[in-house]
């Protein structure tokens, strides 16, 4: 640790001036300081400052944001007070961002080359004529295939995963000292965000760049970092070696993050940390953690504790770091709740076929050929009180399968029933009784919830339209449904702006289970959650099963999470089903091909747990015409057999299937 | 993309189409007839016969629909009540009349709404966009016939520098026009320009805001390469079909302004006809105006599918 660092960043507090005029801090004091060839990562929930204080580093805030206190300096003279022409030279050139959304990041109306080319231009002194060699270069050094084809590519022509290599090639342009990525592989397949990761383990070794990694997900931090910061409402409260902070934190907070995450292995639900963060200006004179904190004394509560070292090499903001350990005692996860094997049908789908592009009579008359189906052939019957988790990359047709469920695409072939009656496929043409049956969840709360509605017309609406409830009746059943998502009365009269991501997800919740359904569709419901909210989503599912007995189809990318409320699994491929089976089987030895590339690319939050990379990481858009549909990516592919002939079901004990040529004793 | 360029010529014929049918449709269901409309009281007699024969009244409404649309397809209207002259011809000099306000509006606006909406929307809150933006707001709130009026007064009574009213006879050459068409073309420019600027303005805001941008920053991009590079292709996207609407709305004649002015345009042509129960006039009027429409809002789809890469991938993969 001989050479100084190259981004050090002292004491920095960043904030707003509120609707009242005070000063609103969003960042409190921090400090953080990376070498070359070191690897810091910054770990929080969403509002914690992690992502601000990553921008901060290139002397950028976002709007309305302004420094109150420090400085940040890279390759030692502070960013806040180089000039508009340094700033320009030095961003994009020796600190290179990859930013969260790639998507969104690059201009929509550019093609790739030319934004790289931009980059070239601004930092790298080279001739013109070898700006294409070099972008060429760059982009088959991200390891995208096709390097020529992309270059001519605009950004929404690119699958998410070749998007964000594009974002890292236009970071690597400017030959980068040290890079900054804010959440680099968020909102990716767990396979690409495997393979990203490993390209810029590579990337950084080979360069010796220093790096800076701001995620949310301990799995992505605990495969790239040496070093670990975790952030809790602005304030950096642990700080330490990854293997220490990941197998054995000592702030609470820490510990409550990582016992929040669902892990593959386990059968528990994970625990969920109560209460949530303070919004910024809302944290006390005292420890901002100690309202939610098990271990809080008086002396949290009126002094907010120093950094200090804990002695085995973490810095700590935390008076009892030593009883950390006794915290894990009083959690323990709940089990899942077990459907009974013996009762009735409650979700039947008979070989339900999907196509989203419809041809039209136009097309068929210029002769074009009809289009791939999105979806096809799948059956699965699914029992009363049972949880069927779909999971497999995006595009498989895992929501696709939901929207259908829901009567919101119609199939082109197969049949819907519920409880052994027969569904029509048309949300128009079901009776309300059938409405009220199946209900469904989306992903974002934000988008399925009116923002104009108050809790109480949300939750009315079912209530009035189901069970004709009026008045001080309807008021009174309102606000117990509300109790049982754990939230209270008071919340009646809220919108949802005035509500946090787990908040509104529980009121979204609270809105389907409000017609007291049997089947409830759930589409990737804990996705856009922080893990210590996610978990306490999960725990309310498992409860509405226990007590209500309800029936989930439960969708979701996240395999960890799929593992720890589902009964049984099935694994998806390009609208095809591969896989499935009760959770154990299907997440034990023996498994399809591509369940098994999927297992082997989860991140686990501990740094001794490497991800094993097997597919390679193509996109495909459409299924091949014939044969297996995992035929062009799979790692034990058989000869000829795979690319002609679709394969068989093969069957094991306890109801579990294989779609595969492989001989069974192989699989 | 060919089929969806064949789909959207097809709509748009459709649309003329129903747009004949219900103006002559409506036409038909006014009690009386043209010549019963145009003659008043002189509607008796002689004098009527011979006007049902001269436009044709005796044949079913059928039969006239179908020989009024086959002329209104090849450019034919038929002939006027009063006067008994061409309506295409009377017709097509207004138009062209029309035409050279429109113009003069677009070319002196269109930049200089784009130029004023950009510049506001990159400085946003800052005095100068408080300044313009109240501006617009004004420009596009006060009526026209006020704004006219306070032009008229400044620039042609008390400084004398431009005429305030059009006395050139309509079928005169169109550079007989000069100066007398400028206030007209100020007044019109100043409404569509303000209407405009302040979509640029929102459009560019946004872009501003967004994820693009921000990276393009921090991608060391110079801040004037940024706005002409990142920002101005995305934002004056959704401007084309606001400009749209406004030669739409232009062309379709501007009939206060045109009052105003005295100025010989198909907006007051259209009021003229309407006052003299010129019904035929009326009938040719109405189609020109809806085909206009019709044509510069799939002009404006087709270039925002060109230009927007998304949109045009989109319709490329449905071939």
């Amino acid at each position: 640790m001989g050479a100084p660092p190259l981004i050090s960043v002292r004491d920095l507090s960043v904030g707003f001036t509120g609707r009242t005029g005070a000063t609103v801090p969003v960042l409190r004091g921090v400090d953080m300081a990376v070498c070359r060839g070191q690897s810091l990562g910054i770990v929080g929930e969403s509002g914690s400052g992690k992502s601000t204080v990553a921008l901060a580093a290139m002397g950028y805030l976002k709007r309305g944001l302004r420094r109150l206190s420090g400085e940040v300096c890279f390759d030692g003279a502070d960013m806040f007070a180089r000039t508009r022409l340094e700033l320009e030279a030095i961003r994009g050139g020796q600190l290179g961002l990859i930013p969260q959304n790639s998507g969104q990041s690059l201009t929509p109306t550019l093609r790739i080359g030319r934004q790289i080319t931009e980059a070239l231009r601004l930092h790298c002194k080279m001739p013109e004529a070898e700006h294409e060699a070099r972008v060429l270069d760059l982009l088959a050094q991200v390891r995208l295939p096709d390097p020529e084809v992309i270059m001519r590519r605009f950004p929404h022509e690119l699958s998410g995963g070749q998007q964000q290599r594009v974002a890292i090639a236009m970071a690597l342009a400017g030959e980068p000292d040290a890079l900054l990525l804010d959440e680099p592989t968020t909102g990716l397949d767990v396979t690409t965000q495997a393979h990203i990761l490993e390209l810029l383990r590579d990337l950084a070794a080979e360069r010796n760049m220093a790096m800076v990694y701001v995620s949310h997900d301990l799995g992505v931090i605990a495969r790239v970092c040496e070093e670990v910061m975790v952030m809790y409402a602005g304030e950096v409260v642990l700080q330490g070696p990854v293997r220490q902070v990941l197998q054995d934190p000592v702030h609470p907070y820490a510990r409550g993050l990582l016992a929040s995450i669902p892990r593959l292995g386990e059968r528990h639900l994970p625990v969920a940390l109560e209460g949530r963060p303070p919004a910024p200006g809302e944290a006390g004179q005292g420890c901002a953690f100690a309202p939610r904190c098990g271990l809080a004394i008086d002396q949290c509560r009126e002094l907010a504790p120093p950094m200090a070292p804990d002695g085995a090499g973490n810095l700590v903001r935390c008076y009892r770091h030593q009883d950390v350990g006794g915290l894990d005692a009083a959690r323990q996860g709940s089990l899942p709740r077990r459907c009974d094997k013996r009762s009735g049908a409650a979700l039947d789908l008979g070989a339900v076929a999907i196509c989203y592009t419809a041809q039209g009579w136009l097309e068929r008359m210029l002769g074009h050929a009809a289009p791939v189906l999105t979806v096809e052939g799948i059956s699965i019957a699914i029992r009363q009180g049972e949880t069927v988790g779909l999971v497999g990359e995006s595009g498989s047709g895992k929501s696709t399968i939901l929207k259908t469920v829901a009567g919101l695409l119609p199939p082109v072939a197969g049949k819907i029933s519920l409880c052994d009656k027969p569904l029509p496929v048309r949300v128009e043409q079901r009776a309300p009784d059938q409405l009220r049956r199946v209900q469904l969840v989306f992903q974002n709360p934000d988008e399925s919830l009116n923002p104009r509605h108050s809790v109480a017309d949300i939750l009315a609406q079912p209530l009035r339209l189901y069970y004709g409830l009026k008045g001080a009746e309807l008021y009174q059943r309102s606000v117990e449904i509300l109790e049982t998502v754990r939230l209270g009365a008071h919340y009646m009269d809220r919108l949802p702006g005035q509500l946090s991501g787990g908040e509104k997800q529980r009121v979204a919740i609270a809105r389907a289970f409000a017609a007291e359904p049997e089947v409830v569709l759930c589409d990737e419901i804990t996705s856009a959650l922080d893990v210590s909210v996610q978990a306490a989503m999960l725990e309310l599912l498992n409860e509405f099963k226990r007590l209500k007995g309800t029936t989930y189809v439960f969708v979701s990318h996240d395999l960890a999470v799929v593992r720890a409320l589902s009964d049984r699994v099935a694994v998806l491929y390009q609208g095809r089903l591969c896989e499935i089976g009760p959770v154990e089987a299907v997440y034990g030895p023996r498994s399809h091909p591509y369940t098994e590339v999927l297992l082997n690319a989860v991140l686990e939050p501990d740094p001794d747990v490497a991800p094993k990379l097997m597919a390679a990481d193509v996109v495909e858009l459409s299924p091949p015409a014939m044969g297996c549909p995992f035929q062009r990516r799979c790692p034990r592919k058989l000869a000829d057999i795979c690319d002609q002939k679709t394969p068989p079901w093969r069957e094991f004990e306890g109801g579990h299937g294989i779609r595969c040529h492989l001989p069974p004793e192989d699989l | 993309m060919i089929s969806m360029l064949i789909r959207r010529l097809l709509l748009g014929v459709v649309t003329v189409w129903i747009v004949s049918v219900i103006i002559f449709a409506g036409v038909e269901m006014l009690p009386g007839d043209a010549c019963t409309a145009f003659l008043e009281r002189d509607a008796k007699g002689e004098m009527l016969a011979h006007c049902r024969e001269a436009q044709g009244l005796n044949q079913p409404p059928v039969e006239r629909y179908l020989s009024w649309a086959a002329g209104a397809i090849q450019g034919d209207f038929g002939t006027s009540m009063s006067g008994d002259q061409s309506i295409s011809e009377m017709v097509g000099l207004r138009v062209k009349l029309s035409l050279m306000l429109a113009m003069g509006a677009l070319i002196g606006g269109v930049p200089l709404a784009i130029f004023l909406g950009v510049v506001t929307g990159i400085w946003r809150d800052r005095p100068l966009d408080v300044f313009l933006s109240t501006g617009a707001i004004f420009a596009m709130t006060i009526p026209e016939f006020i704004s006219a009026t306070i032009l008229i007064l400044i620039f042609s009574i008390w400084l004398g520098w431009v005429p305030g009213i059009v006395i050139t006879p309509a079928d005169a050459p169109v550079l007989d026009f000069f100066p007398e068409f400028i206030l007209p073309i100020v007044v019109l420019g100043m409404v569509m320009t303000a209407h405009i600027m302040r979509m640029v303005r929102t459009s560019v805001i946004e872009v501003m805001a967004s994820d693009y941008v921000q990276m393009a920053t921090l991608k060391g991009v110079p801040f004037r390469q940024i706005v002409f590079r990142h920002v101005l292709p995305n934002a004056l996207l959704p401007a084309i079909n606001v400009v749209a609407l406004t030669v739409a709305w232009l062309l379709g004649g501007v009939v206060v302004v045109e009052m105003v002015f005295n100025y010989p345009g198909l907006g007051r042509m259209m009021v003229d006809a309407i006052s003299d129960r010129d019904l035929p006039v009326v009938q040719a009027i109405a189609m020109i105006v809806a085909t206009t429409y019709v044509c510069v809002n799939l002009t404006a789809d087709v270039m925002t599918m060109i230009l927007n890469p998304r949109l045009r991938t989109l319709y490329m993969r449905a071939k």
